[in-house]
């Protein structure tokens, strides 16, 4: 069962091979037998999880299932759901049970069905590429549990990987899908901006935050992104498209597919043997049918620059919700109001979320604001034009998706700088707001490499195309981590 | 650039977070590692480029003025830390 596809799993649900109750079992058993090793996830409630499957598989007799009810996923802990601690990975919630419930989680279970494991792990706030910045500690990657998942959705990425669950969501602002996917062989879906709604989805930089699938390979993904996918009136950046069956083009041909290489992904801070990987993968679609063109992003190199301007200040803004009045963390002692705001802060958020609060509110403040934060935004538009010039070439656009495999853990944590240029090749993706993946494309010194494909605005269907039919001739996304079973 | 001490300082407050020297310390030579990967920004000529807020550039939508949402207030205050008849209590700041 645990190495079964989703569309697997809903025939076994269907054909009475297995009970929604029974798989759910199955995998909170696995949960409790591994997670204490990899610490994928932070909360589990067997209770309100057998329950929510009970109620799918009434469904299922009743003949009112949807195609994933009774399917159980792991929910990344960004995500308010009512009645569950939702902590984003933070001292400062973690004593925050959700009164509401947040669209994604509304429609994944309450509409299509779907069975919550419990709420994995993540980066607090979503800040960081490596999943060492939660106050629930580090999440292990099960291909070397010496090293990171990658971040900010690791926990999801981990749970997946070692198979404590079919699915997962997440959510990427600078890479935090695309990135831990590489990093444990999944295949990992951002949408373009607006897609997937932000409407209880813990709020890190608004402009750039988006929900997706995490998954086993494109088919699971597209059926995923059906469930989440969808205008909400409660988001004010929610865009009014008209609904898409995501899965409709999985099994057309690649034959004519053309493919643009950016120069710029495929030069210098690449591991060799990871672009090795995906070198390899690009013969593979051409193979298939598909053509290659060398296109350039000549403004990718400052994609990091203006996002460490730009998320950091919307970071500050976002963040300064978090104040000991309403929810979650307030320090015991303290003076005036003044004194317990600075104090509920300095004791609720860590290291690094504290660094992006003050750069943000650094590059707004007086005097600061168009040296920065202007500049940023019109470096912002640069890189956002570099992809439209790059679409008249190409249908998808592939790379690397991380410049490395799984790194040590401890071995960037210390060095901001350098855990941020982790995500050079993802983040001017959020910058555009255009939709990414990243896919299973083989292994450097025995860790997973994904390959990133980047595709023009409300590409998904064809970007999920492009990756499914990659995976019906190759097996990497097939492989899972020694000593899972 | 480079970030004195006493400005470190100065944006923990603007940002409400208290900082011990000793953190400040720690944080100032942070920050000016991050700040130095952001410089590289001021080196190219954006004269005449319109700055980009938003991925999707649309207008804010207007929705009905009516009442839409119920009244959770005893859900919503059951997570706060601490309220008295309706009201979030803080420290007192009118004498």
């Amino acid at each position: 069962m645990i190495e079964k596809s989703l569309k697997q799993l809903a025939q076994a649900l269907a054909a009475k091979d297995i009970s929604s109750v029974e798989l759910t079992t199955l995998f909170l058993d696995r949960i409790a037998r591994h997670n204490p090793d990899i610490n994928a996830f932070v909360t589990v409630d067997c209770e309100k999880s057998l329950k929510r499957a009970a109620e799918a598989d009434a469904r299922l007799a009743a003949g009112t299932a949807g195609p994933l009810t009774g399917i159980p996923i792991a929910q990344k802990d960004i995500f308010c759901a009512e009645g569950w601690t939702t902590t984003c990975g933070s001292k400062m919630l973690d004593n925050f049970v959700s009164p509401y419930d947040a669209t994604v989680i509304r429609k994944m279970e309450a509409e299509a069905g779907l069975v919550s494991l419990g709420k994995t792990n993540m980066d607090e706030f979503a800040m960081g590429s490596s999943n060492e910045t939660s106050f629930f500690g580090p999440v292990k990657n099960p291909w070397d549990r010496s090293r990171v998942p990658g971040g900010s959705s690791g926990g999801s990425a981990a749970a997946v990987a070692a198979r404590l669950a079919p699915a997962a969501t997440g959510t990427d602002t600078g890479g935090s899908i695309r990135q831990p996917a590489a990093l444990c062989n999944l295949t990992g879906l951002k949408p373009t901006y607006g897609v997937v709604s932000r409407y209880g989805m813990i709020a890190f930089a608004s402009s750039l935050d988006q929900g997706g699938p995490m998954a086993r390979s494109a088919e699971d993904c597209a059926l995923l992104l059906n469930s989440m996918a969808g205008f909400d009136e409660r988001d004010s950046t929610s865009l009014d498209h008209p609904v898409e069956d995501y899965a409709r083009d999985l099994e057309q041909p690649l034959a004519g597919l053309k493919i643009g290489l950016p120069k710029e992904f495929f030069g210098e801070g690449c591991d060799a043997e990871v672009m090795a990987a995906v070198q390899a993968a690009i013969r593979e679609y051409e193979k298939l049918g598909a053509t290659t063109v060398e296109v350039s992003l000549p403004n990718s190199h400052l994609s990091v620059p203006a996002y460490y301007v730009i998320a950091p200040a919307e970071a500050s803004s976002n963040l300064s919700r978090f104040d000991g009045v309403r929810y979650g963390y307030r320090a015991q002692d303290y003076g005036n109001l003044d004194d317990m705001y600075m104090k509920t802060r300095a004791q609720g958020f860590g290291a690094e979320v504290k660094r992006r609060i003050m750069i943000g509110a650094y590059v707004l403040s007086h005097g600061y604001y168009d040296a920065y934060y202007l500049q940023a935004q019109r470096i912002r538009r640069l890189i956002a034009n570099d992809f439209v010039e790059a679409f008249k070439q190409c249908d998808v656009i592939m790379g690397p998706t991380s410049p490395s495999t799984a790194f040590k853990l401890g071995e960037k944590a210390a060095d901001p700088v350098q855990m941020y240029l982790s995500d050079i090749y993802t983040i001017a993706v959020n910058l555009a707001g255009l939709p990414g993946m990243s896919v299973p494309c083989g292994f450097a010194g025995g860790l997973p490499v994904g390959l990133q494909l980047i595709g023009n605005y409300f590409g998904e269907a064809r970007l999920l195309n492009a990756a499914h039919r990659y995976q019906q001739t190759t097996d990497w996304h097939l492989r899972s981590p020694a000593g899972i079973e | 650039m480079s970030l004195t001490l006493e400005q470190v300082q100065r944006i923990a407050h603007l940002a409400r977070i208290e900082v011990s020297e000793s953190e400040a310390l720690a944080t100032q030579g942070h920050l000016n590692g991050i700040f130095q990967l952001i410089e590289q920004m001021q080196a190219v000529d954006t004269r005449g480029i319109e700055p980009m807020a938003h991925a999707q550039e649309l207008s804010q939508r207007l929705r009905d003025d009516a009442v839409t949402e119920g009244d959770r207030r005893a859900a919503y205050q059951a997570v706060a830390p601490e309220t008295e008849a309706g009201l979030y209590l803080v420290p007192k700041v009118i004498e």
